[in-house]
């Protein structure tokens, strides 16, 4: 495949006067019992890996097929490259999809798979030929052409079924959760050949993933859906780090949460009691936040520090007793109990081997945070 | 201590050979039981169906000589009659008569074939729930008699019958046809009676296919037409298979229909052995007859099983 000679633009949706490329407009699609999609709108730009992240039954998947054209949404346009593409069948769309079993025509070579779609477009044979053996390179499969699927391995299925939704070159490829059927060492080293591959071939992916591990390594942004609607969409560090509702808080990694009321309203910060976390939490400010609303502040696990002995001043930080230790080996995880009865978590590299820890079960200890890295939530 | 390892080695493995003796004893008695049946009352009929037809006819009874006659007080002879065989294979009649036959038998197992597989189609493309009562309805025909099934298509094509009444009452024909007593009729009875077995097959294959399969062909931007005839036709093949078997198979050797829907005019394999059994009372060459039938349909497996083997041991592309 050529390679793209443009310079990749990392973040166009930073850049004002970038088109996007693929326009979904307030798209919604209703079942018999279910609206599976609720007026989903998404700017996609040319060379994205777009992840759409979600629970089952989030709707992530019947967007997809409207995307495919295997449902015809109940509302909304889709807009690829300027073409409206919204009532066109399957087979006419400039998309192709890869499946989450693969789909791979059993009663076909790997060769034939993969030609399968450019025979369909009438061209010569040795145009189709030089195309296939192109994206069998690609895929590093090229000794097994002539294999039939069964006789393929899991990973290797996975390549010819992406190599046979590539050759066509799509506008657009959709990938329902390519990485389902893989062991967890496989899936890891799949994720950095598939975006490795994306690059080279310049294609843009949107990719439909319940994994968030699988979403924040590959892609440039993600979306998160909940009930068939668009919760965040950001890159994955600014939905890691600002996540802008409770629910994004809590589904995106874990997440300490303290409810509170807002006691203080300045310019620079703002002031919340929180008699969960037992503590004033002084946060900074985001959007409208009135003396007396209530709020949550989220803190992530890693972002708690730990210590025996107080910390100098007294906001942002609470004591309480470590209940539970999780080793994960890079990482332990201490479950802290405060005197409100609600567990915190705090993560620490394990710098130092598990005997020589000097906090182990049962003790107080204190924990605090830095001001920004509280996150104000109002939803 | 590598002493007793052994030792203990030993024990678990005549342990295991004693259970694996237990259920393969088992497993023995059912699998004999219906081979002892088959040998029994099929494969000794059989044997002797081919030691008649290696007799030759005559007057008596039984109406042919014996394989083993006594000539002195001590000598007997076996003798073999390969007449019947030659004259199988000389007599153009009877060539003609097998022609026939594989001729009615592979129409009709085409038009099977046509109409069954638009109905399992669209059996397997129905709602869910309708599937049961759809293939419910395509076997209730067997819930009658074949011969009162048969008998009431031949008052249907009769010349008095109630197509040629209700064409000649709309004034479209003067005379009426002769719809009954031709090929025509034998393919339509034979179609009509086998259409469920062609069905049935073909709607478990189609059935089993992951539409993904489908809908991953339109992705590729096949039509629906390509669709059908690059994926969902060669994935349903088993099935196809199945069903022409299973038609072509008894159609060959039909006699109730061709007898009562075919008239004189038609002669085919069954008829031809009722003929020569019955009228004639020549037991050994009808007896050839059917050997020579069963003889072919076993070629016949064994060289499309050869055919099968050899295609898939070298991915020959079939479609």
């Amino acid at each position: 495949m050529p390679l793209p000679s443009m310079k990749r633009n990392i973040e166009p949706w930073q850049d004002p006067t970038a088109e996007p490329y693929i326009q979904i407009e307030s798209i919604s699609k209703k079942y018999a019992f279910v609206e599976a999609v609720r007026n989903v709108s998404l700017s996609i730009y040319k060379g994205e890996l777009f992840s759409l992240l979600g629970g089952s039954g989030c709707g992530k998947s019947s967007l997809l097929r409207v995307l495919a054209g295997f449902e015809k949404p109940t509302s909304g346009r889709i807009i690829i490259d300027s073409i409206d593409i919204t009532n066109l069948p399957p087979y006419e769309r400039p998309v192709n999809m890869m499946f989450q079993s693969y789909a791979l025509f059993p009663h076909m070579t790997v060769y034939q798979n993969i030609a399968f779609g450019l025979k369909q477009e009438s061209l010569l044979k040795n145009v189709i030929h030089d195309r296939v053996m192109e994206s069998l390179d690609l895929i590093q499969l090229s000794s097994y052409a002539e294999r039939m699927p069964n006789e393929l391995s899991g990973g290797q299925k996975q390549r010819v079924a992406l190599a046979r939704s590539l050759v066509k070159r799509p506008k657009l490829l959709l990938l329902d959760e390519p990485m389902t059927a893989l062991d967890k060492r496989l899936r890891e080293q799949t994720q950095f050949e598939l975006v490795n591959i994306q690059e080279r071939v310049g294609i843009t992916f949107i990719l439909v993933t319940h994994d968030q591990e699988e979403a924040m390594t590959m892609s440039t942004r993600m979306a998160i859906m909940e009930e068939g609607r668009i919760r965040q969409i950001g890159a994955p560090h600014d939905i890691y780090e600002f996540p802008n509702s409770r629910f994004v808080a809590e589904f995106i990694g874990s997440m300490n949460i303290f409810d509170g009321v807002v006691v203080e309203d300045e310019y620079d910060h703002v002031l919340i009691d929180s008699p969960e976390a037992n503590c004033l939490i002084y946060a900074t400010h985001v959007g409208a936040t009135p003396v007396g609303s209530n709020v949550s502040v989220a803190i992530r696990p890693e972002k708690v520090m730990m210590s025996q002995t107080p910390p100098a001043g007294s906001r942002n930080c609470t004591k309480g007793i470590v209940r539970e230790i999780a080793y994960l080996g890079d990482i332990s995880i201490y479950y802290v109990e405060l005197s409100s009865g609600i567990r915190v978590q705090s993560s620490l590299p394990n710098l130092l081997r598990l005997s020589e820890r000097n906090v182990t079960w049962d003790d107080e200890v204190y924990l605090f945070w830095r001001a920004e890295n509280g996150i104000l939530l109002t939803a | 201590m590598f002493k007793g390892m052994k030792h203990i080695k030993l024990y678990i493995f005549r342990k295991i050979a004693s259970r694996v003796k237990q259920k393969s004893r088992l497993q023995f008695v059912i699998i004999n039981l219906p081979f002892a049946w088959c040998l029994l009352f099929f494969l000794l009929p059989t044997l002797l169906v081919l030691k008649i037809s290696l007799a030759k006819c005559c007057m008596g009874l039984p109406p042919f000589s014996s394989l083993i006659q006594q000539t002195d007080l001590y000598f007997y002879n076996c003798c073999i009659y390969i007449g019947n065989y030659f004259a199988l294979l000389t007599d153009s009649f009877y060539f003609s008569v097998v022609a026939s036959s594989v001729f009615i038998a592979g129409c009709s197992t085409v038009i099977c074939l046509v109409i069954g597989y638009a109905m399992a189609y669209e059996i397997s493309r129905a709602p869910k729930r309708l599937h049961i009562i759809l293939i419910l309805l395509v076997v209730l025909p067997f819930a009658t008699s074949f011969l009162v099934r048969v008998y009431s298509w031949m008052s249907l094509l009769n010349t008095h019958g109630i197509i040629n009444a209700l064409l000649q009452k709309m004034h479209i024909i003067k005379l009426p046809l002769h719809l009954l007593d031709n090929n025509y009729a034998v393919c339509l009875g034979i179609v009509y009676c086998y259409l469920p077995f062609m069905v049935l097959p073909i709607y478990a294959a189609l059935e089993k296919i992951d539409t993904s399969y489908i809908e991953a062909s339109f992705d590729l931007g096949a039509s629906k037409w390509n669709s059908f005839w690059w994926i969902t036709f060669p994935l349903s093949m088993p099935g196809v298979l199945a069903g022409c078997s299973l038609v072509f198979v008894p159609a060959l050797g039909e006699f109730v229909i061709p007898e009562l829907l075919g008239g004189s005019r038609t002669m085919t394999v069954g008829q031809t052995i009722w003929c020569e059994f019955f009228n004639n009372r020549d037991w050994p060459l009808a007896c050839a007859i059917a050997v020579f039938m069963m003889f072919s349909f076993i070629f016949y497996v064994f060289l499309s099983k050869f055919i099968k083997n050899s295609s898939s041991a070298t991915h020959v592309d079939r479609f």
